[in-house]
């Protein structure tokens, strides 16, 4: 079973549809029982990191998903959730994150980029990773953002995406792995990558 | 690089897909969901669903609709037509929608661009725009109008400033609708896509006019659109989304191509 976490995102059910549509047995959740039962986790989120935060401490979910981590548990995070297990976001005029990769999500800057930075873009693989095995160099994924993930480290950067800046679209760190594009809403690709995800036993 | 989005528009009505011709008679072309199945599988980028039911009690057969595509499809989707609250944005979110476009509504309630980017966030809310070329007056300085219920009823708006405000106010998006384009399959209005389009900073959506490959070009091209919506020139199978994308990508333009 996978536990998708719920914080009250907007995005939980597409994410459940799509793991159905693969044949996966998913549980949206914040029951804290549960998500440390599962066998996997998925941290998705759509809406500001300000408000995330606050559902997620009022929810004591914040050291749920770190037990979890602790537990070896392969873990995702989709979109807002590859910004929130950074140290900090920018948005929100600042907001502590849960710092399980250490970085901070910065906002697009610059005036020949229309912001959010909205639609289908390339990625590009710069450290191979069992999640996008299989992902064809060409497939590009949906993107729906104006804040991206800037981790610290350059060893936890998986695939960067070039928009006005290139930034990093993949990121993880020993069994956590995370996109800023929707896998739910990128077609055949992202389910592809879902896919992988389910099979993957959390090592590198 | 991001592609450029070629984004087919299904108008629904009472649950069956339907085409007007410049906002007046309706002929029904097929099933929603067997439709949006075919273009997602085709490659289209995206997808929007106009409900255009006229009564309202049968409103909520768009609900059954939206669930019954979100089941199929797998890339965003929108809805618009009839959304008037924020109850009514959560049911179509709720049921597998990815954004909702709201047009007269936000016209009437500018703040519901507001709440609904609050609520939802900026993501989520499209402005949907039918403006009409019109004198340079002192409410309409560009010579665009805006009108509302389905491009019937001048609203004294100048569509520029219109714009402006619904990104203020916390719209993550524009469909820009030509009334004077819409249906002739002569092109897209370039001048009034390139005027929205240089005012904001969110994307905007060209929409009204395609009717082959070259349109879509010429909108990319030169006026700044970041996505334009197909209708007719897809629905009777004049052409498909493969064959749409490979014209754009020979002439240089960015799209997605390998689906």
């Amino acid at each position: 079973m996978i536990a998708i976490i719920d914080y009250g995102a907007g995005n939980l059910t597409s994410v459940a549809r799509a793991l159905r549509h693969i044949g996966v047995a998913c549980r949206i959740t914040k029951r804290h029982d549960e998500i440390l039962a599962s066998e996997r986790v998925i941290f998705p989120g759509v809406g500001a990191a300000g408000e995330a935060m606050e559902v997620i401490r009022r929810e004591g979910l914040d050291g749920v998903i770190r037990e979890t981590i602790g537990q070896e548990k392969p873990f995702l995070g989709i979109c807002l959730g590859a910004q929130i297990i950074l140290g900090e976001s920018e948005e929100d005029n600042g907001t502590p994150c849960l710092g399980i990769i250490p970085g901070r999500a910065k906002r697009f800057r610059g005036t020949d980029i229309k912001i959010p930075h909205m639609g289908w873009n390339d990625i590009s693989v710069t450290s191979a990773h069992p999640v996008l095995q299989g992902v064809d160099a060409r497939a590009q994924f949906y993107f729906v953002h104006s804040y991206y993930p800037a981790p610290e480290k350059q060893e936890d950067i998986i695939a960067t995406t070039g928009y006005g800046v290139s930034f990093a679209s993949v990121i993880g760190h020993e069994n956590v792995i995370a996109t800023q594009f929707h896998l739910e809403k990128s077609g055949r690709h992202g389910l592809q990558i879902l896919e992988n995800f389910c099979s993957w036993n959390g090592r590198v | 690089m991001l592609s450029k989005r070629i984004i087919i528009c299904l108008d629904v009505r009472e649950g069956k897909t339907t085409k007007g011709i410049e906002f007046k008679g309706n002929i029904d072309i097929g099933d929603p969901v067997a439709m949006a199945a075919q273009y997602y599988a085709q490659g289209v980028d995206e997808l929007v669903f106009y409900d255009i039911t006229a009564s309202s009690d049968k409103r909520d057969i768009i609900i059954d609709v939206v669930k019954g595509v979100a089941k199929e499809i797998f890339i965003p989707f929108s809805v618009g037509g009839g959304i008037r609250s924020l109850d009514d944005m959560h049911r179509v979110l709720a049921a597998g929608a990815e954004k909702i476009s709201i047009n007269t509504a936000a016209v009437q309630d500018p703040d519901l661009i507001y709440r609904g980017a609050r609520a939802f966030g900026s993501q989520c809310i499209v402005l949907g725009m039918d403006a009409k070329r019109v004198e340079k007056t002192p409410a309409t300085p560009s010579g665009y109008e805006v009108y509302i219920h389905g491009g019937r009823t001048p609203v004294e708006m100048d569509a520029i400033q219109w714009a402006k405000r619904a990104q203020g106010l916390g719209a993550g998006e524009i469909c820009l609708n030509s009334i004077d384009a819409d249906g002739t399959n002569t092109g897209y209005e370039l001048t009034l896509t390139s005027l929205v389009s240089g005012a904001v900073s969110i994307p905007v959506i060209a929409s009204g006019g395609a009717g082959e490959p070259r349109h879509l070009y010429d909108v990319f091209k030169s006026s700044g659109a970041d996505a334009a919506l197909i209708a007719s020139m897809v629905h009777y199978q004049r052409y498909t989304v493969p064959q749409i994308k490979e014209y754009l990508s020979q002439n240089g333009i960015p799209v997605r191509t390998f689906i």
